[in-house]
């Protein structure tokens, strides 16, 4: 009984070392397969994959308008206190008061890229952006205004 | 044998070197020490540099073996990174640790090169081009190369740190445990020539290659002579001597600068040891591919000079332990002895002698 399980030991450890190998020696012969991405060389057609996150961004309409109503939804949401909203009172047309945001302030240095602001937005107002290459000299040129100057709430976004 | 259809090979300029010095100097003391002199330098330009185009080979198979693209910056296909890196460890301070043993400490890094440097005296690069025909080459290999371990442990005790100490001590064992193996399977290929002389196993080889002489007994003989030396120089699946993620790369952990790239230095040196000894006990040396009667086969062999079979060879049986390196996991340290105590040590022995029984009889071809 020892002898066949001595032989099956050597067996089944020479297959299974075979096994890891044959895989090896496949990816040194096909190296049509290497993932490395020669980044900067490529930079022109650099494909980022579907979920990297870059920075958040606030998406405007060709009228200059965003979706935010100024419900500070993801404020809360944010566990770094990345974003601050500051809103202002806006008398509509009607004479009735309504809260506008004056400026959605982000913080790109704070934001570690969680995407919980995104997920808790009720009206998709703010989106993930892939861009890259964010390195700055100076710190201020992290803190970013979202909302373009003079944008307005898109109609109908409640 | 290749004197005639290449007018240039390596043991006919070494003659005509030796010829024309002698001219110049005479019989004498001056002769051989000049001849010394060429020759030392001569090997370690040649092992250095091979040991520079090692170090970018591994990185590259590593790299594509993990999908990846490797050093490929530097120079044509990253071929000078590893120039850049030398320049780089150049610089760098070689810092002694306060603690530690100060003699040892720089003594052991020493000690690894200069070992490995005396082992590749017996090796036949090519035909009549050998350092030294000793008559005794292959027990002198093993002997001599077993002194790196005490290197080793040199390095290990003096850095007076417990990462190496741990590291100089698995080296220990390891080293110690698989030497036998080696032996075994040395000895196998000692027994089939009678003879323990470099030139006498490659000219018993000129009709075929033991691998392929001997039979099953031989190729179990190779396998088993291919783990234990890679075992043997540290390099992974049983590299728990250095053990990066455990040990911190183990027994040089406190080395820097220069005296790091000694070690690494005298690592390649012993890899391209390890495998030149496969490549001339097992595969013939510099010896061609002959295929029994095929004449004309065996002289277009014959065209290729041994230098480059022997490097082929060569080449070919670092591919394959670099392979081991990038695929396996390590061995636990019990796992290692296991390993030889119980599978290697006893195959190789009954091994041994089905290969007496196959010299006796005089079954191989
Ligand atoms: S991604 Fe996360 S950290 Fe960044 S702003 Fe949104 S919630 Fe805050
Ligand atoms: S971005 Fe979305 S969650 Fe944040 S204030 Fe605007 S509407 Fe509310």
């Amino acid at each position: 009984m020892f002898i066949k399980e001595y032989f099956s030991t050597i067996y089944r450890s020479i297959k299974s070392l075979l096994t890891g190998m044959k895989l090896t020696g496949y990816y040194f012969t096909h190296l049509n397969k290497i993932k490395t991405e020669e980044y900067p060389d490529n930079r022109a057609t650099l494909k980022m994959a579907d979920r990297f996150r870059g920075e958040v961004v606030m998406p405007h309409n060709e009228n200059n308008e965003h979706r935010c109503t100024g419900c500070q939804a993801c404020e809360i949401a944010c566990p770094n206190g990345t974003i601050k909203i500051i809103t202002k009172q806006e008398i509509l047309a009607d004479g009735k008061k309504k809260k506008r945001i004056d400026s959605f302030i982000y913080h790109h240095d704070l934001c570690t890229l969680c995407n919980l602001c995104i997920v808790a937005c009720p009206s998709d107002a703010i989106v993930m952006a892939q861009t890259f290459e964010h390195a700055v000299y100076d710190k201020k040129l992290l803190k970013k205004i979202l909302n373009n100057p003079d944008s307005k709430i898109m109609e109908g976004v409640e | 044998m290749n004197h005639t259809i290449l007018a240039i090979s390596l043991s006919s300029i070494a003659n005509s070197m030796h010829q024309s010095l002698q001219a110049l100097l005479g019989d004498g003391f001056a002769l051989t020490a000049t001849e010394m002199l060429i020759q030392g330098l001569s090997l370690i330009v040649f092992l250095v540099i091979l040991c520079f185009y090692l170090g970018w080979m591994e990185r590259r198979v590593a790299a594509f073996m993990q999908i990846r693209l490797g050093p490929n910056r530097v120079g044509p296909q990253g071929t000078l990174q590893i120039i850049a890196d030398t320049i780089k460890l150049l610089l760098k301070e070689g810092l002694t640790p306060n603690s530690s043993d100060k003699f040892l400490f720089n003594l052991a890094p020493m000690i690894m090169v200069i070992t490995s440097f005396l082992v590749v005296a017996p090796l036949a690069f090519s035909k009549d081009f050998q350092l030294w025909d000793i008559n005794i080459g292959i027990l002198y290999v093993s002997a001599v190369s077993s002194i790196s371990v005490i290197g080793i442990l040199m390095a290990g005790w003096s850095s007076n740190n417990k990462y190496s100490l741990l590291g100089a001590m698995r080296s220990g064992a390891q080293l110690v445990s698989y030497e036998l193996s080696i032996g075994l399977s040395l000895i196998s290929i000692v027994i089939l020539t009678g003879s323990l002389q470099m030139s006498d196993i490659i000219n018993s080889q000129s009709n075929g290659w033991w691998l392929f002489k001997g039979h099953i007994p031989v190729i179990i003989s190779f396998v088993i002579f291919i783990i234990a030396s890679t075992a043997e120089i540290n390099r992974a699946p049983f590299d728990l001597a250095e053990a990066e993620q455990e040990l911190t790369a183990g027994f040089h952990t406190e080395y820097s600068g220069m005296k790091f790239a000694m070690f690494l230095l005298s690592e390649y040196i012993n890899l391209f040891i390890a495998s030149a000894i496969a490549a001339t006990i097992f595969l013939g040396g510099w010896m061609p591919l002959h295929l029994g009667n095929f004449e004309a086969f065996n002289h277009v062999m014959d065209f290729i000079p041994g230098f480059v079979w022997f490097m082929g060879k060569t080449m070919f049986i670092i591919f394959i332990i670099m392979w081991f390196r990038w695929t396996f996991p390590r061995l636990r340290v019990d796992q290692l002895l296991n390993l030889e105590w119980k599978y290697l040590l006893p195959i190789s022995m009954i091994n041994t002698i089905f290969i007496t029984i196959i010299a006796i009889y005089g079954w191989h071809f």
